[in-house]
């Protein structure tokens, strides 16, 4: 009836869960009672979680980005925590079979559940902005696509509390993910939460390349599209390539464990190292999935802080291209080691050193827009800064491990480890938070603060240093990656430092919760307030609206002349447009995406413990909202001339008490 | 949305146009079967012809059924398609170059 689920799958035995468990539903409960209290149910549902708008999406998909955070930074510092413990006969608080899940877990919440989450929010809200759109191409499809991503990270995070999380890794490499070594629901639980948030982001994809693609204000050529527009286009390209071969390599582990085929296994003709090949092909383009748009942001807080147009704009949209087409042929350099013969590795080792070549180009155009330029030293532009250090450093540690022969002595080290995270965190994450701060007032009204949002800044910006760095000396002393203890005397101080370092990272992450605490308690002083809708000075179409924008953006569709349009009219005094306004043609909310959603967590958590009636209600429910969903012809409307004319009167008010308060 | 909703007057084809292409169709079809019934070709050449055909006939079901060309109305879907193309080559051919490489290097085959 219940499968492999029974009352024992529940790990009351770990004190740390049971606590981490009380915590999550302590928290938990004073949310809905929070809820309940004020009596916002109603609002919640009707304005947020039935929204078809892609602003209020984004705003969600960036919460849920942060609670990853938190979630997957616990693991990090747990680990760090072990290490510094596990010394000389120490076995340290972790016990293996927990530990492998913790380090499991951080990969797989960090990039799946953190910085995709993060990054499809920030282009949800800006993208449609930049081009002059009033909504995405497909705005069901959008909702839809947040939802499956929220129950991926729902599954993973309940394998906390029912059952176990894999132990193989954030990439479940065969044959220990084979139901021969992991017998277990962990890597059910990482092939379902991964393969459902997955269609979540395969369909970001398709809409976010129509949506550039077709929607474009009339006016706005591919060369005058603004650069994080252009970032977001080629990071849905790679999408669309990408995914779908995530999707079935998964497919076919998932084949050898429930119906036990011989994809990947040892025995009878299985091929293990074919699931490396083919899990890199979509892992190597997903690294860069998450930092072109982040590149994207750079681009944006590095023109608009610099007071000047972004330097070389052509070569920057050229180099981001030619990163999209090159990422696709580099994946064998996460494998060198697998036994490839020296053609295969020269190849793919050349092509990553290429790589460089244009990543490069746009650190140089990065500089160049700042020389001579009036910069501004705002927060965002101090992750900014911070991000061309920390990345070139990685970036160059990258081109060291590029070369097979290097990458022999320093593969699975820790020297690996110190350099995607410098990668990681230094290029996507510092990217999203500057980005965060950047648009933030777009999406709100307010500014988020500055002395607190430095703060987090220098706490992260030190802490990665003192966390990683000794990771790369560990790394050349030859210590592995994924190790529970250790007795190498000489390992042992920088594992303490590295500890140091991820202590002074949790500062930086309250030091944010905190710039978020005061920017909403300062929300209304007049210097924190967006009037204008166009705090910085910018230079794209999205500052050309009220903050918050209407739910369809754009009274009138601008009309675009060339790059930065915005900014050229702003300085030539030109008040835009006497165009008529006409009744706007936009989406209703809808609940099916909640529902699919919900039928959707159904599926994939009965499949994962083998409740099969339970997993058919899930297929038949999803299939039957989608049928729904499909038949219900009343999914638009049209906004009246009289609401628009409102709104374009309180924002010209709003403007004009700038202007006095000036 | 009022943007996205933009007609289109694509091409349908015309009732000559169909019957090239099931003619063509009809003679790439016989011609594979006739390739492997007939056993004319020693079996390496048969494999090879049986995939160049098999190439032709996607190309003919794409020009002819699928109206698949070099105008401006279908130049996002001709584009689509050769990117499309484009990536399974690489996938697909880089895979098979990777796995072939090993497997002679390490000795498994």
């Amino acid at each position: 009836m219940l499968g492999k689920l029974s009352f024992s799958a529940i790990p009351l035995d770990v004190p740390i869960l049971v606590g981490t468990f009380l915590g999550v539903a302590v928290i938990g409960l004073a949310v809905l009672g929070a809820v309940t209290y004020y009596g916002k149910w109603g609002y919640l549902w009707r304005d947020w979680l039935t929204t078809v708008d892609h602003k209020r999406l984004a705003v969600m998909y960036i919460i849920l980005a942060i609670v990853m955070l938190f979630r997957g930074f616990a693991d990090a510092i747990m680990m760090r925590t072990q290490l510094a413990l596990a010394y000389n006969g120490n076995p340290g608080y972790l016990p293996p079979h927990h530990y492998d899940q913790v380090f499991s877990a951080h990969g797989t919440i960090m990039i799946f559940f953190m910085a995709m989450a993060f990054m499809t929010g920030l282009m949800n809200l800006v993208v449609p902005l930049q081009i002059g759109a009033r909504d995405v191409a497909f705005p069901f499809l959008n909702s839809l696509s947040f939802y499956m991503t929220l129950v991926g990270a729902l599954l993973i995070n309940i394998s906390l509390f029912i059952g176990e999380f894999a132990q193989c890794g954030w990439l479940v490499y065969p044959p220990l993910s084979e139901m021969q070594f992991s017998p277990g629901v962990g890597v059910d639980y990482y092939i379902w939460a991964v393969q459902i948030s997955g269609v979540g982001t395969l369909l970001t994809g398709v809409n976010f390349f129509t949506t550039i693609v077709k929607m474009r204000a009339p006016g706005m050529g591919w060369m005058q599209m603004p650069v994080f527009t252009w970032t977001a286009f080629c990071t849905t390209v790679l999408i669309m390539v990408s995914f779908p071969v995530l999707t079935v390599t998964l497919a076919l582990l998932s084949l050898d464990r429930y119906l036990g085929m011989h994809f990947f296994t040892n025995d009878a003709g299985g091929n293990v190292m074919l699931y490396l090949s083919m899990i890199w092909t979509w892992g190597h383009p997903e690294v860069y999935i998450l930092v072109i748009p982040a590149f994207g942001v750079f681009s944006e807080v590095t023109a608009t802080f610099s007071q000047k147009p972004l330097f070389g704009y052509k070569t920057m949209v050229y180099a981001t291209c030619s990163i999209m087409v090159l990422s696709f042929v580099v994946w064998v350099h996460h494998f060198f080691t697998m036994g490839a013969g020296a053609n295969v590795n020269t190849f793919f080792g050349i092509m990553t050193m290429i790589i460089a070549v244009p990543t490069g180009v746009k650190i140089f155009n990065w500089l160049f827009t700042m020389y001579k330029g009036r910069v501004e030293f705002t927060a965002p532009m101090y992750w900014t800064l911070g991000f061309m250090i920390t990345f070139s450093i990685g970036g160059m540690t990258g081109v060291m491990m590029a070369m097979p022969a290097a990458d022999w002595i320093l593969h699975n080290s820790l020297f690996l480890i110190a350099h995607f995270h410098n990668v990681i965190i230094g290029g996507v994450y510092f990217g999203y938070i500057a980005g965060m701060g950047f648009w933030f007032p777009k999406a709100f009204g307010f500014k988020l603060n500055e002395a607190w949002g430095k703060r987090a800044f220098w706490c992260w910006f030190v802490g990665f240093y003192l966390a990683f760095v000794p990771l790369y000396i560990l790394g050349l002393e030859g210590m592995t990656r994924r190790m529970n203890h250790y007795d190498n005397p000489d390992w042992y101080p920088w594992m303490l430092v590295a500890e140091a370092g991820a202590i002074v990272i949790a500062c930086g992450i309250v030091c944010q919760l905190t710039q978020l605490y005061v920017s909403i308690r300062d929300r209304n002083l007049p210097e924190n307030l967006d009037l204008t809708g166009d705090p910085w000075n910018g230079r794209t179409l999205e500052w050309s609206i009220s903050s918050p924008p209407p739910a369809y953006n754009f009274a009138v569709i601008p009309d675009i002349h060339g790059l930065d349009t915005f900014h050229t009219e702003k300085q030539l005094g030109l008040k835009a447009h006497g165009k008529p306004l006409a009744p706007i043609h936009m989406p209703k909310n809808t609940s099916a995406g909640v529902f699919i959603g919900l039928f959707s967590f159904i599926l994939g958590f009965a499949s994962v413990w083998y409740i099969w009636w339970l997993a058919a209600i899930g297929l038949i429910g999803i299939v039957a909202t989608m049928i729904l969903r499909s038949a219900n012809r009343d999914v638009d409307y049209y906004v009246p001339v009289s609401e628009i004319e409102h709104n374009e009167e309180v924002y010209s008010r709003r403007i004009a008490a700038a202007q006095a308060a000036e | 949305m009022a943007q996205a909703h933009t007609a289109h007057d694509s091409s349908h084809g015309s009732y000559s146009a169909y019957l090239i292409g099931f003619v063509l169709a009809v003679i790439l079809t016989v011609a594979s079967f006739a390739a492997v019934m007939a056993h004319v070709l020693p079996p390496s050449m048969t494999l090879a012809a049986l995939t160049f055909l098999a190439v032709v006939q996607i190309v003919v079901h794409l020009v002819f059924f699928l109206h698949l060309n070099t105008s401006s109305e279908q130049s996002w879907n001709l584009m689509c398609f050769i990117f499309a193309a484009a990536s399974v080559i690489v996938i697909i051919g880089g895979t098979i170059f990777i796995m072939h490489d090993t497997a002679i290097n390490m000795m498994s085959r």
